[in-house]
């Protein structure tokens, strides 16, 4: 392993559950994982297997029941300010501009409003949307509210960023385009990703690595390491539908 | 020739206002021909696709169904949404007959219909299941299939598979050229997705962006199940991709 290869966070023995209607459901089986530094992970499963509760897990949202998640080597209980996260729905505030959404986790911080001015600035011109910085969510589309959505949490400089499934409401154009967006911003501001998706074509697209996951309860099912595929890439290179096409064999088919 | 044209589109154009929408759009349709349309994002495919069901009107332009000008109270058109339109109070069986129930076919017929389309979609152990105990993609089934056993005169679908992942799609993509090869049924197909598109049709509108004219029709000439990994596939999702490419 050469030296860059640093592992930033390890999961160990991650399960999770919950109780519905009287009955124990396992979301989350036994998931054990190493992100490395700086790397693009994305994390592959079908529909409704149990990745956003492994993703809320690492973020701290939902309560961490079994296992251990360590941090640069350090144990970590709950949320982290090293681990930033971009929703699946966009969860913008609809009252507040867009220069105000993402200030928002710099507010929290208790940064005065010319700091958060300039490093909101910052991210919003990074993620290309210089003059819309008051324009309000409904003034929108959804390939730029989600703009909105990666500024805010790369302002607040987390270490890890995760994004959940960022592009799930896109059409299949706009959806190339803000992935195209997020490997130059990616390579620009270096960063650990953990991209979480349920497209096969976009995780070859994006990933160094990719963690495909099983049907619920997640488990993991297989690593595929993309580092020989080359940047950027061709969706269309005989490799990459190769590639696809064997990630698609091993995936289960939640109908 | 004109005799095998289920549809015939002259001179559609669409403005809202100032703005101009759809441009002077005209084509053919033969009976039992897989249609499909691509444009950029934004261009007016939901316009288009409300035009042919006259849930617009055009501002110039005319539609005709078997060489009469459309009439939704004669002519049997179908639509089927992005997002999932099962009535939420209905179980699956009686969502399938609600259509034909509407249009007051004989019982006997309704039944044979439903038993058949249940059938072609494996859907047995659904029957008396309400759409919100189904997932997102069963759902979307039960509405494809409840459209094509309407044996409408035009079935029109605007991107039933939008959000789906590819394994998922490519076995819901097979079932629908399993029903549209069963049912013989005219079939316009909105995508955004261009793989899909040399997937599925038997020819490939291309629009332009807006005010949408048509770019180019592209004929798809390859034999059924297709390899998308084929080299031919490749080079027609290729040319393709170059007419709408803007991201």
């Amino acid at each position: 392993m050469d030296k860059k290869k640093q592992v930033i966070l390890s999961l160990r023995n991650i399960s999770h559950s919950f109780i519905v209607k009287n009955e124990v459901k396992a979301a989350v089986s036994d998931v054990s994982l190493d992100v490395y530094d700086n790397e693009f992970l994305v994390v592959l499963g079908p529909g409704h297997s149990g990745k956003t509760v492994l993703m809320n897990v690492i973020a701290g949202i939902e309560k961490l029941v079994e296992g251990k998640i360590y941090l640069r080597g350090e144990e970590i209980h709950g949320s982290n300010r090293s681990i930033g996260m971009v929703f699946q729905s966009l969860n913008l505030m609809p009252w507040r501009t867009v220069m105000q959404n993402v200030e928002f986790g710099l507010e929290l911080a208790g940064l005065d409003k010319k700091q958060r001015r300039l490093i909101a600035q910052k991210h919003i011109d990074l993620v290309r949307l210089s003059g819309f910085e008051s324009a309000y969510p409904h003034e929108l589309s959804g390939g730029m509210k989600q703009r909105v959505g990666i500024a805010r949490a790369y302002a607040n400089n987390p270490e890890i960023l995760i994004m959940d499934e960022p592009f799930g409401a896109l059409d299949a154009q706009t959806r190339y385009a803000m992935e195209e967006e997020v490997l130059r911003i990616w390579k620009e501001e270096k960063r650990t990703v953990i991209f979480v998706t349920n497209n096969i074509e976009e995780a070859v697209y994006l990933a160094d690595r990719i963690v495909l996951l099983s049907n619920c309860p997640a488990r993991v099912k297989h690593i595929y390491d993309l580092s020989s595929l080359g940047r950027p890439r061709n969706m269309m290179d005989p490799e990459f539908l190769r590639i696809r096409t064997e990630i698609s064999q091993n995936t289960d088919l939640a109908l | 020739m004109s005799g095998e044209h289920k549809v015939k589109v002259e001179n559609l154009t669409k403005y809202f206002d100032d703005l101009h929408v759809l441009d002077d759009v005209s084509f053919n349709i033969r009976k039992g021909e897989f249609l499909c349309v691509v444009g950029p994002t934004g261009c007016g495919k939901t316009t288009f696709l409300n035009l042919l069901t006259r849930i617009y009107m055009p501002t110039r332009g005319q539609l005709y169904i078997d060489g009469e000008p459309a009439d939704p109270k004669k002519h049997n058109l179908s639509v089927v949404f992005q997002e999932p339109s099962a009535m939420p109070w209905l179980t699956v069986d009686k969502n399938l007959r609600f259509g034909m129930e509407i249009k007051n076919l004989p019982k006997e017929e309704i039944e044979r219909r439903i038993e058949n389309m249940i059938g072609l979609l494996g859907l047995e152990q659904f029957r008396e299941r309400y759409p919100h105990q189904l997932s997102a993609s069963t759902a979307q089934r039960i509405i494809i299939g409840r459209a094509f056993a309407m044996q409408p005169d035009l079935l029109l679908m605007d991107e039933p598979y939008g959000q789906m992942d590819i394994k998922l799609r490519f076995y819901l993509e097979d079932e629908v050229i399993r029903l549209w090869k069963e049912m013989g049924t005219t079939v316009v197909f909105i995508t955004h997705n261009i793989e899909e598109a040399v997937y599925l049709a038997e020819r490939i509108l291309i629009l332009t962006n807006k005010p949408a004219r048509i770019r180019e029709e592209v004929t798809v000439d390859l034999p059924r199940p297709r390899d998308v990994s084929d080299p031919e596939f490749i080079k027609i999702r290729n040319h393709v991709t170059e007419q709408i490419k803007w991201w």
